[in-house]
Parts: structure tokens; sequence; C-alpha cells
């Protein structure tokens, strides 16, 4: 199970056709600390790229963008209470989940190596 | 505030410092044929010229006659300390501080409001307020229909005020929603019809309540299947009968709407009013316009704030939750001072006042053979009469005898060419109530 970044900087993890998406240490280091995150309807259809969450901050207010197309079939429902655990642990909290409809665009995204190196460019 | 005009000197060294040769040199990249040749403007007068004009024309003003009329803005007492306290130079402004937080006053009395606006209607957010009453229903379809994400249609009644559906199309018309009006049976909703049309296709039933002929009914079965299929109710009101009716909290709906002028703002040919937009918590998020809230500062000290920006278009771009980024603040804050003035035990009596005296005209023209009252369901302050004769030739023999009688309702509805709608507020006095039967009877 290998984790993949956008540029976006949302990640993704693909495990039996079903991707998690959560935001990047950095993402969540830029935004400060987080008030509220509006997920997506389970059911909703995406296709890579399309805005289908929403996150507060007490800095902004951005979209988050599926890096991979698919079928939403989980939210992380903590988050509408507790936002604040994307502070605390942003690599390990997925915020929704698909149902990957073409998983070669998961292969299209950066590894960790490559997020890495295209931090270093920012 | 006084006009002062920039000198010639002022203009020249403001040119000279962004290098240009004249002010008309910043009209340069406005095409010539677009251009105005000329604004034909007349002479400007002095202003003592300008007094007397204003006195001629307000000299044609007819304040006698004693006022029956209703259907959405209503002739009230405005207690004299409403006039008083709103024109303080620290308040008397109409427009929304755009450097909120350094106007902690003003926010402080928008937080008031709030907290008022809550306690009248039993929902538990509001904003600083809307435009009007009807801006505030087209803000809340949109709302439903953010909060439905899917569901794109809206059931409006046609008992909410012909205008505020007007208003509602306007707005909505270039939305990718269905609007369904439904049409009244007699003076109330055809719940038949509704129960018929609500599924879960539907994002929101909107509904009035006192409706537009002033009936007042029973809507928690309507709520209870709309919440079945988790569709929103809205429910609209003309806030005076808040004092003695059900509040929108108590009967579960799930937006507030309603017009402000009945609270402490003068009638002025129409407006200026506001609007009242309220929802429970849950939705919150999808409330527009400006909304104060308190904190603490770095002192300790407590504090009023814009909450909540992010829904609002300077943050949240072409994704924000309306284009209003402003408030009828000055309305608002007149409508907080006459709430204060009357608290709740009087804002309750005044509501009972409304409907006793609306029972009692109601009475004296029942008495009357060639009358009949419209309404089958109980009414709070207006209801419709029927008349043997049309309803212009009412109006303007009313006239004729120093009332305006009430709304011809032919203006707004089709078959109603012998229906007037009727109102009474507490500023009727019984024997301006008597006499108006005994006119009435003379009339018909």
């Amino acid at each position: 199970m290998s984790k993949r970044y956008s540029n976006e900087h949302e990640w993704a993890i693909l495990d039996g056709g079903i991707a998690s998406i959560g935001l990047s240490a950095y993402a969540v280091e830029q935004l400060g600390d987080i008030t509220f995150v509006e997920l997506p309807e389970i059911g909703a259809e995406a296709n890579k790229d399309d805005s289908i969450a929403f996150i507060e901050s007490v800095k902004a207010a951005s979209d988050i963008y599926t890096p991979v197309g698919g079928e939403v079939v989980e939210s992380n429902e903590k988050l509408e209470d507790t936002p604040e655990l994307l502070n605390e642990a942003a690599e390990t909290t997925w915020i929704f989940k698909l149902k990957v409809s073409d998983s070669s665009e998961f292969e299209t995204l950066m590894d960790e190596a490559a997020y890495k190196a295209y931090l270093d460019t920012l | 505030m006084p006009y002062t005009p920039h000198t010639k000197d002022d203009v020249q060294k403001m040119c000279a410092q962004i290098g240009i040769k004249d002010e008309t040199e910043l009209f340069d990249s406005i095409p010539n044929e677009l251009r105005a040749k000329s604004f034909d403007l007349e002479e400007g007068l002095s202003e003592f010229e300008v007094f007397e004009n204003f006195k001629s024309l307000a000299s044609q003003n007819d304040t006698s006659k004693v006022s029956f009329l209703g259907g959405g803005y209503y002739d009230h007492i405005i207690p004299t300390a409403v006039d008083a306290l709103s024109t303080r130079s620290e308040f008397y402004t109409a427009y929304t501080p755009y450097q909120a937080e350094a106007s902690q006053g003003t926010l402080q009395a928008l937080y008031e409001y709030q907290t008022m606006i809550c306690n009248l209607t039993g929902m538990e957010a509001t904003n600083a307020s809307m435009y009007d009453g009807g801006t505030a229903i087209a803000e809340a379809a949109l709302m439903a229909v953010r909060i439905g994400k899917k569901r794109k249609k809206i059931i409006v009644d046609s008992g909410v005020n012909p205008i505020y559906i007007k208003i509602l199309k306007t707005y909505l018309a270039y939305h990718e929603l269905v609007v369904i009006t439904l049409e009244v049976k007699n003076d109330g909703s055809d719940r038949e019809t509704l129960l018929g049309l609500i599924d879960d296709s539907i994002a929101g039933y909107i509904f009035q309540n006192p409706n537009f002929f002033g009936s007042i009914e029973d809507y928690s079965e309507i709520i209870k299947a709309l919440h079945d299929v988790k569709a929103l109710a809205i429910m609209s009101s003309y806030p005076i009968a808040l004092g003695i009716l059900k509040s929108a909290g108590e009967v579960d709906a799930d937006i507030y709407c309603g017009d402000g002028q009945s609270l402490g703002n003068y009638l002025g040919f129409g407006g200026p009013s506001f609007g009242i937009l309220a929802c429970k918590e849950k939705y919150i998020r999808n409330l527009p316009g400006r909304i104060v809230g308190i904190t603490d500062d770095r002192e300790g000290k407590r504090a009023y704030v814009l909450t909540l920006q992010a829904r609002e278009q300077h943050i949240r771009r072409d994704k924000a939750t309306s284009n209003i980024c402003s408030n009828q603040n000055l309305m608002a804050l007149r409508a907080t001072i006459f709430l204060a003035l009357l608290g709740k035990e009087g804002f309750e009596k005044l509501a009972l006042q409304n409907y006793n005296k609306s029972e009692y005209l109601k009475a004296e023209l029942s008495k009357i053979d060639a009358i009949k009252i419209y309404n089958q369901n109980p009414t709070f302050n207006e209801f419709v009469i029927s008349l043997p004769i049309s309803a212009s030739e009412f109006i303007d023999k009313m006239e004729e005898k120093g009332f305006f009688a009430g709304l011809r309702l032919e203006t707004l509805f089709e078959n109603f060419e012998n229906r007037v709608l009727v109102s009474t507020t507490e500023k009727r006095t019984k024997a301006q109530i008597d006499s108006f039967a005994a006119c009435v009877k003379e009339i018909v």
C-alpha cells in the first residue's frame, strides 16, 4: 500500500480499489488551526481534481480537490465535531474514501520522494 | 455631514501627483461615443430655495386619513425613544460598518439584535439582517437548495405575500431550480395537494403564517411530512404575530423569514425596512450575510467581531453563500431599540391588542348583512371582506369619509374583484373602529 500526493497537497492511499484521501502535513501547516470541514455526500460521483470537500481555518477557506475520480463511499464524520484532528495528525487522518473508477489516475500521482522534492521547489 | 468639495488647487495637486494634466484624463479609457454629452441638469438651487421646494411638496401630503391598510406593511406606534436613540451620531448611518471591529458599539447593538430575533423566532441562529421580507425568503430558498444538495425544487404557498413571491422568482430566475407555486384553497393551504407534492426531490416548502389573507393555520402535520423526506420547512411571518402565536422554533421550522418594518420602522411609502432571516444552528454555515459574534480580546475583555466570514464573498469568492455583504443596519438598530423598549411582556400585550382590535372590527362588520367575512380560518390582525359592490367603489367612498379602508385584492389576485383586505393595529381606537364600521354600513 503506497501513499501518493497531488500538487494540490492532497494525499491518497489505495487499498483494494478504495482510496482514502487526506491533506498533507505541509498543507495543514499552511492553513493553521482548522475550524471546519465540509464533507462530501456519500454516493456522490467525482472526477479527478473536482472540488468535493471544503475546509476552513483561522486563516483561510479552501476547496479540497479529489486526486482520483470515483464514488464517495465514506466521509470521516469525526471531523464534523473535531476538525482539529487534522492539525494533530494530518498524514494519518483521512477525510473521505472513494471507490476508484480508474486506478491509473493513482499511478500518475507523486510518490513520497517526488512530493518532498516538489515541496522544496515551493 | 457637510459636503466638502475639493478646491481647484486640491484637484491640481492630485493630478500633478499622479502625472495627469486634468481629471478628464482619468476617463480616457472610455470611448468618446460612450460618454454622456450633457447631463441635462437644471441650475442649482440655494439652500433656502430647496427648503421652500420641499415644504411645498410636503404640504401636499394628506395625513388626515385613518388607515386600515395592511398586507405586509402596518401602521404601528413607534415610541419616541426609537427616533431619539437611533439618530444619535454614533449610530446614525444607514450603512453597515466596513472596518467592522472598529465600531464596537454598532456591533454590540447588532449582537443584541441577533439575540432578540432568536428569542422572538425560537431559532438558534440569525444574521445581522437582510434587505426586506422578500429577499429574506429568496435567500432562504437558496439555503434550502444548498442544504438539499441535489434537490432543486422549492414549493411556495400562494398564501405568502405575492410581492415576496415576485421577489423570490426574480432572485431565482437564473439559478438552476424550480419554483412550484401551490395555490391556496379559499384562504388557507391546500393540504391535500401539498402532501401529494412532498417527496425527496423537494428542497423546501415556504409558507406564511398568518398568511397574506390574515389566516392562521396549524402547519405541524405538514412540517412533519417535510422532515420525513428531509425537506426543509421555511416559515415566513409578520413578526408582531410571534407575540402570541407559536414561534418558528416551537413548530420545528428550519428557517424563519420576515419583514422588520413593523418593529419600529416607519411606513414611508414602503420602506426602508429590513429582512429577518434565522435558522437552526446546524444550518448556520449556509446562512448568508453578516453575523456578529462575541469573543475576548488579548487583554481578556469582551469584544464583538464579525464571525464565520468564510461564508462570504470576500473570502469564499464564487462559492459564497450570497452576494449580500451588507445589512440594513439602521433599520435593524431601530428594531433592537423597539424590542428593548417593549420587553417580552410588552411585546405579548402589543400582539394581543392587535388581535383583539381586529376581532372587534370583524365582529362589528359581521353584523352588517351585506358584508361576508371571507376567511374560514382564525385570523390575527387582518382579514378579507367580501362586498356587494366593487372593491374600487368601496375604497373610493370610504376615502371620502376619511379612511384608507384596505387593500384591493384584485390588484394582486384573480377573481377577487369584490374583496378587500382590512387590517387593524394597536393604533386604531375603539371610536375609529366604530366609525369605520358605521361608514361601511352606510356605503353597502
